[in-house]
């Protein structure tokens, strides 16, 4: 039911294990077992791989987007965000539930998990580094404004930030808020604004006209 | 089963501490907040880490409780908040009394 693969204590030093770590030794070994004893095979573990490189924060922006042009939409999405996903041909299937939550003019949510780094993989690929990171999970919850500063991101003393710590089956996506000056754009260009933190909430969507390329990689199709 | 909370309910987070794997942190154990959704019946991650069938599934509430509350010397606004999914078997009902802080 988790997308669990790992015990807790090997995302406490997940920064610094290189990749002959013992825990990436004790995997290859369980690896190797696994096929060896036919419960699965070497072609699966790849295509496994495959299909979990080929989810990027593009599937996640492109969400937001319809979602900022169709209010229909986005209520959909606030109310199921999996079958809206299901809506524009994204599969999330491998998500227990995925929860979307609306950043607003007065609420602004930002997302960690405290306990490891769950996160909504389907749809914004694999976390982060930061993410996974000790420094950032224990002090998000607590000190929220500092560690958003860090990032860039000063809000006014009269936002309420909503910390969501994801304990459990929930897998949260945050729709940032529509930035001002893209009233006009097209579904597709709105989605350039729509970044992989801006959808964890430690930033806010792109100003038009000041978003960074995106990468050949953030352009693969969904 | 029926939930046994429901939107608006006060609850306290239990005290306690497992020998295995549990999924309520212990830094919001003790803290009291408000149900704001009931997300529904979830197997119990508690025997799923061991291979358990994680049965009989457990009601899982989303929580909110104020920071202020929480953190002792939380330092930003009083209407900041944190958010958790918590298991029914790891909520009780809250006490205000036990609040060293009220929610603004």
């Amino acid at each position: 039911m988790h997308d669990h693969d790992h015990t807790h204590d090997a995302h406490a030093s997940i920064m610094e294990e290189n990749a002959s770590s013992n825990f990436a030794k004790r995997a290859l070994a369980i690896q190797s077992l696994l096929i060896e004893k036919g419960v699965v095979t070497a072609d699966e573990v790849r295509r496994a791989i495959e299909v979990m490189d080929s989810r990027t924060p593009a599937l996640g922006a492109k969400v937001v987007a319809r979602a900022w042009v169709d209010p229909a939409f986005k209520a959909r999405l606030l109310t199921d965000a999996k079958a809206a996903c299901a809506e524009l041909g994204i599969d999330t299937g491998t998500l227990a539930t995925l929860v979307a939550i609306e950043n607003t003019a007065t609420v602004h949510n930002v997302v960690v998990c405290t306990l490891c780094s769950c996160y909504p993989r389907a749809i914004l690929g694999l976390p982060p580094d930061w993410y996974k990171s000790l420094n950032y999970r224990s002090r998000v919850v607590k000190d929220p404004r500092s560690i958003l500063k860090e990032f860039g991101l000063e809000l006014e003393q009269d936002i309420e930030i909503r910390v969501y710590d994801s304990t459990a089956d929930m897998r949260y996506l945050v729709i940032p808020v529509r930035p001002p000056g893209a009233e006009g754009m097209s579904e597709v260009a709105l989605a350039s604004l729509v970044t992989r933190d801006s959808m964890i909430g430690v930033t806010k969507a792109q100003t038009p006209g000041k978003q960074r390329v995106p990468s050949a990689a953030e352009e693969r199709p969904g | 089963m029926s939930a046994r909370f429901k939107l608006g309910d006060r609850v306290r987070v239990r005290v306690g501490s497992l020998p295995g794997h549990f999924r309520t942190p212990s830094y919001i154990q003790g803290k009291t907040g408000t149900v704001v959704a009931v997300h529904g019946e979830f197997r119990n991650p508690e025997s799923l880490a061991y291979g358990g069938d994680g049965l009989p599934k457990k009601f899982l509430y989303l929580v909110c409780f104020a920071q202020s509350h929480v953190w002792g010397q939380y330092c930003a606004p009083s209407k900041d908040t944190l958010f958790m999914d918590l298991y029914e078997h790891w909520l009780e009902p809250g006490q205000e009394a036990g609040e060293t802080h009220a929610r603004s």
